[in-house]
């Protein structure tokens, strides 16, 4: 999986050179991120809201049991925040939106049309990669500083509403807020920011590269999903890493 | 760039000692021609010898093994060639952006280079639908087209280029014999009017003897013959003549 690593480097740098081409093609960065955030809202309220609500029900019980009640809000808060807002939404974007990038790019090179475009003179990656790569890499940051928000209502709202932890909404957050600080969540938009970019490169790396006909597009689909995640974990690993240093 | 309405015609096509593989399946294997500036140079051959990889590396879209391809005697691959000289290929199954619009697949080109402003460009795209007989299709998807539509499209989307150079893979090959003979009389006018050089690729013989002034034979991967229409015709060698003459067989007895 990983011998694309250089060409996938590459496409990265060549996007970053065509970046003062954004504004030239903004009504598709538009579109990209509209189509973004019309596919995947939903899911990432649903998901972070129970993602918040079960981190609550694991731990909170345990921790008012031996006395520890204020600690759940602030439990919540700083795991949804650092960690699971940014590697869960990031995994989702890479299920529902990478995979649709790679599809229809991986499709319209199997069906030749990034050839015709080539003919015509227009560079694929300022047409097709540059608005998906911007899009994606300012919408990411965004769904998860929201799902952030929608994680801790979950965990709140559990936690009022299950009787083992029975913790007064008012409560949860003021202990959230004693616990959580503004850098905490920066840091996980700033992770999430970093996954988009990797969502973004492999799923269009993906699609340039796909060849044969329909089950070629299918193949590069699921080497996309899953190149994505992979990397988008062991990134989080360096990423948390690198930030705990510069935190310190 | 220009918008070039009025470039000085076409220009030289040489291809020398062209050889590319696939694998290990050699599909050109040594060809070499040449096209004159705003001829119209007609490849011929059966499927499978390797034409339409043959136009790829013309535009640039694929690389050869071997051997070299001049426009107006500069290599394909230095990079002002590109910019200097406007190419369009047709290709055999369009290639439209199934995104787009028929419209949007017209003015592409321009729309994307900024060359006019948008109301000029509508404009420019309504004429060239016109031109290849689909007027009024300009805000249909491409996938609402039957093939035939699909390539008179990409034939409107490359007349809208004013190319240097226009390639035709098949034009005419989904077109019924109305249109194709529209086809035909449009790469001729292309022409005349501003001189552009067309290398075609068909199998229809009416379109080819129609249109050429020469006209390469090409076999596996290797050119058979090269000349006008007449010299062709009279060429000997029994290939050449069964594939210029093949016709219903009542006793079916044609073989490949
Ligand atoms: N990208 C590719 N990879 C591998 N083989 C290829 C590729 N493109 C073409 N070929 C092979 O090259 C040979 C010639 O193909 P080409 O498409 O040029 O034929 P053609 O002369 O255009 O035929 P037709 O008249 O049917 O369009 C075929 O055997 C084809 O399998
Ligand atoms: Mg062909």
């Amino acid at each position: 999986m990983f011998q694309n690593i250089g060409e996938m480097v590459l496409l990265a740098w060549r996007t970053l050179l065509a970046l003062p081409l954004t504004w030239r093609q903004r009504q598709k960065v538009f579109d990209q991120f509209f189509e973004i955030g019309n596919a995947s809202l939903l899911m990432v309220c649903v998901l972070s809201f129970f993602i918040g609500g079960v981190l609550a029900l694991q731990t909170g019980p345990v921790l008012v049991e031996s006395g520890l009640a204020s600690t759940v809000g602030g439990l919540v808060g700083i795991s949804m925040a650092k960690e699971l807002a940014p590697v869960m939404m990031a995994i989702l974007i890479a299920g529902r939106v990478g995979s649709a990038m790679t599809a229809e790019i991986g499709s319209m090179q199997v069906y030749q049309e990034i050839d015709a475009l080539r003919t015509m003179n227009i560079n694929p990656i300022h047409y097709l990669v540059l608005p998906r790569m911007v899009a994606i890499a300012l919408a990411l940051p965004m769904l998860v500083l929201f799902a952030i928000l929608v994680g801790w209502l979950g965990g709140a709202l559990v936690s009022f509403a299950n009787e083992r932890i029975y913790i007064p909404i008012a409560v949860f957050f003021a202990n959230l807020r004693s616990v959580v600080e503004l850098d905490d969540v920066a840091n996980g938009v700033f992770k999430s920011f970093c996954f988009a970019l990797i969502v973004g490169v492999v799923s269009c790396h993906q699609g340039l590269v796909t060849i044969g006909g329909p089950r070629g597009i299918g193949r590069s689909v699921t080497k996309a999903v899953v190149n994505s995640i992979v990397l988008i974990v062991i990134f989080d690993y360096i990423l948390t890493n690198v930030l705990m240093v510069f935190n310190s | 760039m220009s918008a070039g309405a009025n470039h000085q015609g076409g220009v030289a096509v040489e291809v020398r000692g062209l050889r590319k593989s696939f694998g290990r399946h050699e599909v050109l294997k040594g060809i070499d021609f040449l096209v004159e500036p705003g001829e119209v140079f007609v490849i011929m051959g059966p499927s499978g010898s390797g034409k339409s990889v043959l136009l790829k590396h013309i535009v640039g879209l694929e690389r050869p093994d071997e051997g070299e391809i001049l426009i107006s005697g500069e290599p394909i691959h230095a990079p002002e060639v590109m910019a200097r000289y406007r190419m369009a290929l047709v290709f055999q199954s369009g290639a439209l952006l199934n995104s787009l619009t028929v419209g949007e697949n017209v003015g592409l080109y321009l729309s994307e280079h900024r060359l006019k402003p948008p109301a000029e460009i509508s404009r420019i795209v309504s004429e060239k639908l016109e031109v290849v007989g689909l007027k009024g299709t300009e805000r249909k998807m491409p996938n609402e087209l039957s093939g035939g539509m699909k390539k008179r499209v990409a034939i409107a989307r490359a007349l809208v280029i004013e190319p240097h150079l226009i390639l035709y893979d098949e034009p005419t090959s989904e077109l019924d014999p109305l249109s194709a003979v529209v086809i035909g009389e449009e790469i001729l006018k292309l022409k005349e009017r501003i001189h552009v050089t067309s290398l075609v690729v068909s199998h229809d013989r009416d379109l080819a003897f129609g249109v050429a002034d020469r006209i390469a034979v090409i076999d596996d991967g290797r050119i058979l013959a090269v000349g006008t229409p007449d010299e062709v015709r009279q060429r000997p060698e029994p290939i050449i003549r069964k594939f210029l003459t093949a016709d219903f067989n009542p006793n079916h007895k044609t073989r490949l």
